[in-house]
């Protein structure tokens, strides 16, 4: 049974020695969707996803993770959720099938021996599974915590940051894999800091400095950030974005300004202040000027930028 | 869904784990088997808290045959041995200011012949006593010399000089051991002394080491409870424990050949709530220390206390009342009154049910310790 709504929860707070790191967070994940928690380094989804597991307790707020209560029901919780942690978290010093064995006689799998081999075959581990974890290379590493994480069957994924340091293929796999678990029903809700991977998410929610900022479908998301964009590309000898971009900077209108391979985005939210403030450089600056359409990066970079001016000082995961 | 209350199961897995990892780290496994027959062996054959051969040296101003006699005597006994004669005062003054010496016996001039008189002349001894446990077997045989050396001497003429029996025949039975043994009292204690080290260490660094290699994070999302883990962690040490004690009573008996008077099951199965009340303090410090680091501090803190206040090099009687007390508070004090009540003096259950009730009773008291300090969560 896959519960319409997996995640619920209202107002998190956390605070470390009365440093804000996760304020007044409030997030909804339907159940059987991948969600992508998209933000930067330091910004709180470390904490918000242990909060979320029972690994800490809220300072504020509270809410339900597959129906439970997060603060009073985490013993239930942790039976149903898998957790796969930012660093590698299973022992080293134990073999793949060792470490295997350990989390399936936890969790009091039925017929463990079966499980397991099912689960080594799945992941490609079988050849290994007598290998130990500590000589493993990050992909393999990867897929012995997502083994490890799943065996239980939970209902709800919980992976923080998974893909850090693991090549583009291994990636590639580690999503196929996430996706053939969430047409099972299972729900996901992973960290990351690629745009990419946020992209083959179902929903996202971006966060910054502790604070949900957007949530959504991709296209919702960059809808709702209602930016305008142009890309100045150089079409004549001596044209450089980094003299533009100096120029451009502080501009009444001009929100984002980044680099894009040759050319430079341009946006804001303000379209005719935008507009105003580019015309005197539309021509004879030797740059070719295109409005596309605003990616997510280019919404993330919009939204952190104006958050951290309400914000104005860091916070830390 | 199941129970979550206490769970075998769950314990098992625990233990199972803690074995293939020990299994693992054969240095520390050989460690645990090495360093106490290591330890029995140097401390065993080291140790001797009734030391004889002292060196001493001699100021004869007399030269006569009674003082030669009064020497040969304390030779005799054993616990002084004559290194050389001094000329005077101040070289004899250098000697022990030195350490050279733990004796200078000044022999006055006429002695011999005051003897004779009866005037009952004194005999100077000066002994370093820095070290009162060093100088004091040696001290209390010679008040035995001095009444017997000149025994053969004082005849004919002389008979009348010879003291007279004392009043009361004193009869000393040194019981349950005889010779004196050092070794019979050191070698039982360095079993609890080792068995303190080893055991409370191996679990200070259980759970700060999962800390530190980032595991714990992973067995806090487990519905893994705190007894199990504890359980889980202390129980693979049980087994390495008696693996120690047989090594240990395996040497004693054959190296050493202490007595084993009493009954072997009785004491092992006491050494089962003495190893278990160590565990469970070395996972109580590894509940409290942030990194490997200061749990490896704090069962060092634990051990000298330990091995000072226990009466296992010093005399438990010796101290004041609240160095008692805290003595009876550490779990050595009660095993080394265990060990050497079984292994010399042949105790059998009801004489050693108030140590081990101690004993289990501190073991208790640190495992609700424990789990009133194991974090569920990171926080």
């Amino acid at each position: 049974m896959t519960p319409d709504i997996a995640i619920q929860v209202r107002g998190l707070t956390k605070a470390f020695d009365s440093r804000v790191v996760v304020d007044d967070l409030s997030l909804s994940v339907p159940g059987g969707r991948i969600m992508g928690f998209l933000g930067p380094n330091g910004s709180g989804k470390t904490t918000t996803i242990r909060m979320l597991c029972g690994l800490l307790t809220p300072d504020g707020g509270g809410g339900t993770c597959l129906g439970l209560d997060i603060v009073t029901q985490a013993h239930a919780i942790k039976r149903q959720v898998g957790y796969m942690t930012q660093r590698f978290s299973f022992y080293e010093d134990l073999s793949i099938l060792e470490n295997l064995d350990f989390v399936a006689r936890i969790y009091g799998i039925d017929d463990r021996k079966r499980r397991i081999a099912e689960s080594l075959e799945r992941l490609g581990l079988a050849e290994r599974r007598k290998q130990l974890a500590g000589e493993l290379s990050g992909g393999w590493k990867q897929r012995l915590a997502l083994a490890a994480c799943i065996l239980h069957q939970p209902r709800l994924l919980l992976l923080d940051e998974p893909t850090a340091g693991v090549d583009p293929k291994a990636r590639r796999e580690f999503w196929e894999q996430i996706h053939t678990l969430a047409a099972d029903g299972l729900t996901v809700l992973v960290s990351t800091h690629y745009m990419d991977e946020a992209e083959r998410c179902h929903e996202i929610a971006y966060i910054a400095y502790g604070k949900l900022l957007a949530t959504g479908t991709v296209e919702q998301v960059v809808a709702g950030a209602g930016l305008t964009t142009f890309t100045a590309q150089p079409n004549a000898p001596g044209a450089l974005v980094t003299d533009l971009a100096r120029q451009l900077a502080g501009l009444p209108g001009v929100e984002l300004i980044a680099p894009f391979g040759a050319a430079l985005h341009v946006g804001g939210a303000d379209r005719a202040a935008l507009t105003a403030s580019l015309a005197p450089f539309l021509t004879g600056r030797g740059f070719a000027w295109n409005e596309d359409v605003a990616t997510l990066e280019d919404v993330f970079i919009h939204l952190m930028g104006r958050s951290r001016d309400n914000f104005g000082r860091g916070g830390a995961e | 869904m199941t129970s979550l209350g206490f769970s075998w199961r769950r314990t098992f897995a625990m233990m199972i784990k803690e074995f293939v990892q020990m299994r693992r780290d054969q240095l520390t496994f050989a460690m645990m088997v090495g360093i106490p027959l290591l330890q029995l062996v140097l401390f065993g054959f080291a140790i001797n808290s009734d030391p004889r051969r002292l060196p001493t040296a001699v100021l004869d101003a007399d030269h006569g045959t009674f003082g030669r006699a009064i020497l040969a005597a304390m030779q005799a006994s054993n616990y002084f041995e004559i290194t050389g004669t001094v000329a005077g005062e101040a070289e004899a003054e250098q000697l022990l200011a030195e350490g050279k010496v733990q004796f200078v016996i000044s022999i006055p001039a006429d002695f011999s012949r005051k003897v004779a008189r009866g005037d009952r002349p004194a005999l100077l001894v000066e002994a370093d006593a820095t070290d009162p446990a060093a100088t004091s077997g040696a001290l209390a045989a010679l008040a035995e010399v001095s009444r017997h050396a000149l025994d053969r001497d004082l005849s004919g003429p002389l008979a009348s000089l010879k003291p007279p029996p004392p009043p009361v025949d004193l009869r000393l039975h040194r019981r349950y051991n005889q010779e004196g043994n050092t070794q019979y009292n050191i070698v039982p204690g360095l079993m609890g002394v080792v068995l303190t080290m080893t055991m409370a260490m191996m679990t200070a660094l259980a759970v700060t080491r999962e800390r530190e290699r980032g595991t714990m994070e992973n067995l806090l999302v487990m519905p893994v409870r705190p007894m199990e883990v504890m359980l889980g962690k202390i129980a693979p040490y049980v087994v390495v424990g008696y693996i120690q004690v047989a090594v240990i009573l395996v040497s004693a008996r054959l190296i050493f050949q202490v007595p084993i008077v009493g009954s072997l099951t009785l004491l092992t199965s006491a050494s089962v709530v003495f190893i278990a009340a160590n565990l469970a303090i070395g996972f109580t410090f590894s509940t409290i220390a942030k990194n490997q680091m200061q749990a490896m501090q704090m069962s060092f803190f634990f051990f000298l206390p330990s091995i000072l206040l226990s009466g296992f090099m010093f005399p438990f009687r010796g101290m004041p009342g609240w160095a008692q007390t805290l003595g009876e508070l550490l779990p050595l004090t009660h095993f080394l009154r265990v060990v050497r009540g079984i292994m010399l003096k042949g105790n059998g259950p009801a004489e050693i049910a108030g140590e081990v009730g101690a004993m289990a009773l501190i073991l208790v008291v640190v495992s609700i310790i424990a789990m009133v300090r194991y974090r569920e969560t990171l926080d």
